[in-house]
């Protein structure tokens, strides 16, 4: 069997990331192990700019972000192998691969590093009744028509969510010729960044109905059009609000699943506020030499911070290697108050050190309100915020000596205060 | 008249409000940085954009994928498509080469985001 110290699953913005960090921290026999043709994962598709303000001071396109890492890969001679997928990962590190050059082989790491991303919710997951005709697209699977396979999906578009995905196909469609009627979002806030509103919505006249959604989808074999109606408070769709927007194409823009099937066959334990491993602030999931990071951990907004979150559980996954991890000791839970949804880490050690990153999604929209971290009742942080959106991640690095209390606390609390009316 | 803008140069998307009589922007607030306070002026009185978009590649059907160099006056978006949709490029291209020199008389070179060949 084939022996390897770190193994990375997935060669996309985290796994290209983790291979990195791992690399400077020390580490030499890596493996980067991906199901596509080609290195980059979801960033080749991802052609629009605004990738890497933040790790490059630059803004980039996907392919150039993508292309930054995969240099770096090259440069440092970090083995890869595309074309192979993983089928298997056990508690014990044997990673089962297959491939057409090497058919199917086991391979045992002395660390892991989960790196498979997530994926787009389909149309089965939303219950909307209507028709089976064709025309009916997630978000992204248009963007790679449209954007690697030079295929047009449709002329007369629909969008449902305004996710960021979402809201870049506007635009994309529209540079393409197509005419957008409509992007459809079933809260009366969009999940997706402002600036794309701004510059894929609003700048081409495309109408953003908030607090609407799809009731009814059209079409024997191609979509014909569908129904849009009002929804109240409860969500529940509002009699006598429908109106039908005739439409060829209806892309879904409703949501992102970390891809955790490999994790779960290896016992890692997954958190339902996050849909992604369970892990302490080095990144390591509840199976010791298992880490995780990128958007199979937790849907990031921004690849910068992937990226990030990336190269520190490579140089972790590194110090597992040779023993060198600092004993996890005591586990102190990090709970969610008021207003926070999906923290990660779930758990710090209290023997933790160095600067701790927290990231969470905020519930709702909160204008000028304080984000709180406190240890067994004490604040330790309050921060005050301009506003809070659940599009727009909380990323929070306090150094471990802020933490006061670490030692003996029974929990970490995070919450958010909204200021008084 | 009075302007209520989301500046688009970073994820923060910060709100900026100002006043614009037809000649000068004034009372320019909400922005927390220098960019902010750039958009604002340039969003009022002549908007720019970055347009990304795809060239055929010859002998493929997988197309290459293209950005402007910086932001290009945004009444010349729709006039840069239709340039970049009738070019037509031939292997090898690196990222950064020039794909079409100041297109539409921008000023602003179009250049490859990715490798091919």
């Amino acid at each position: 069997m084939r022996n390897v110290d770190i193994l990375i699953i997935g060669g996309g913005p985290a796994g290209l990331a983790a291979a990195v960090g791992a690399y400077e921290a020390g580490a030499r026999d890596i493996l980067i192990l991906d199901r596509e043709e080609r290195l980059g994962g979801i960033l080749k598709q991802c052609i629009h700019n605004g990738f890497g303000l933040h790790t490059f001071k630059e803004e980039l396109t996907g392919p150039e972000y993508a292309e930054r890492f995969i240099e770096k890969v090259l440069e440092y001679k970090i083995p890869y192998q595309c074309n192979s997928m993983v089928i298997n990962v056990t508690a014990d590190k044997v990673v089962t691969c297959v491939s057409k050059e090497f058919g199917l082989e086991n391979i045992k790491a002395n660390a892991v590093i989960l790196c498979m991303g997530c994926r787009e919710r389909p149309r089965g997951s939303l219950a909307t009744p209507g028709e089976r005709c064709t025309g009916i697209f997630t978000a992204g699977t248009a963007q790679k028509f449209t954007n690697l396979e030079g295929i047009m999906p449709g002329k007369e578009v629909v969008i449902l969510g305004s996710g960021d995905i979402g809201l870049i196909m506007a635009r994309r469609m529209t540079f393409l010729g197509a005419k957008v009627h409509a992007c459809v979002e079933l809260m009366p806030y969009s999940s997706g960044l402002k600036r794309n509103i701004v510059q894929c919505l609003d700048d081409y006249g495309i109408p953003l109905l908030l607090s609407h959604t799809v009731t009814d989808i059209h079409g024997k074999e191609r979509l014909e059009g569908v129904t849009v109606a009002e929804v109240g408070p409860d969500l529940k769709p509002i009699e006598g609000t429908e109106k039908y927007f005739p439409c060829d194409t209806l892309l879904l823009s409703v949501g992102l699943i970390p891809e955790n099937e490999l994790s779960e066959m290896a016992g890692v334990k997954i958190a339902p506020t996050t849909s992604g491993a369970v892990v302490d602030e080095q990144l390591q999931t509840s199976v010791p030499g298992i880490f995780s990071a990128g958007n199979v951990l937790h849907v990031h907004d921004l690849v910068d911070f992937v990226s990030e979150e990336a190269i520190k559980a490579g140089a972790n996954a590194w110090a597992y290697v040779q023993g060198k991890l600092p004993e996890p000791g005591r586990m102190v839970p990090v709970n969610m108050g008021f207003g926070v949804g999906g923290i990660v880490p779930q758990y710090v050690s209290d023997k933790a050190e160095g600067v701790i990153n927290f990231m969470f999604r905020p519930r709702n929209v909160y204008r000028g309100a304080r984000v709180i971290v406190e240890i067994d009742g004490n604040p330790v942080l309050n921060k005050k915020t301009l506003i809070l959106a659940p599009g727009e991640m909380v990323n929070l690095d306090i150094p471990v000596e802020k933490l006061v209390g670490l030692d003996k606390a029974e929990a970490i609390n995070v919450r958010i205060e909204v200021p008084e009316a | 008249m009075k302007y209520e803008l989301t500046c688009i140069n970073c994820p923060i998307g910060c709100r900026i409000t100002a006043d614009y009589d037809g000649n000068e922007v004034t009372n320019i607030e909400g922005y927390t940085c220098k960019r902010g306070l750039d958009y604002a002026k340039t969003e009022i009185t002549d908007p720019t954009r970055m347009v990304t978009a795809l060239v055929n590649v010859e002998g493929t059907h997988v197309p290459l994928s293209v950005k402007t160099r910086s932001a290009i006056r945004k009444p010349l978006v729709f006039d840069v498509l239709a340039k970049i949709r009738e070019t037509k490029i031939v292997p090898p291209v690196r990222i950064g080469d020039v794909i079409i020199p100041d297109v539409c008389g921008s000023g602003v070179d179009v250049i490859a985001t990715e490798n091919v060949g």
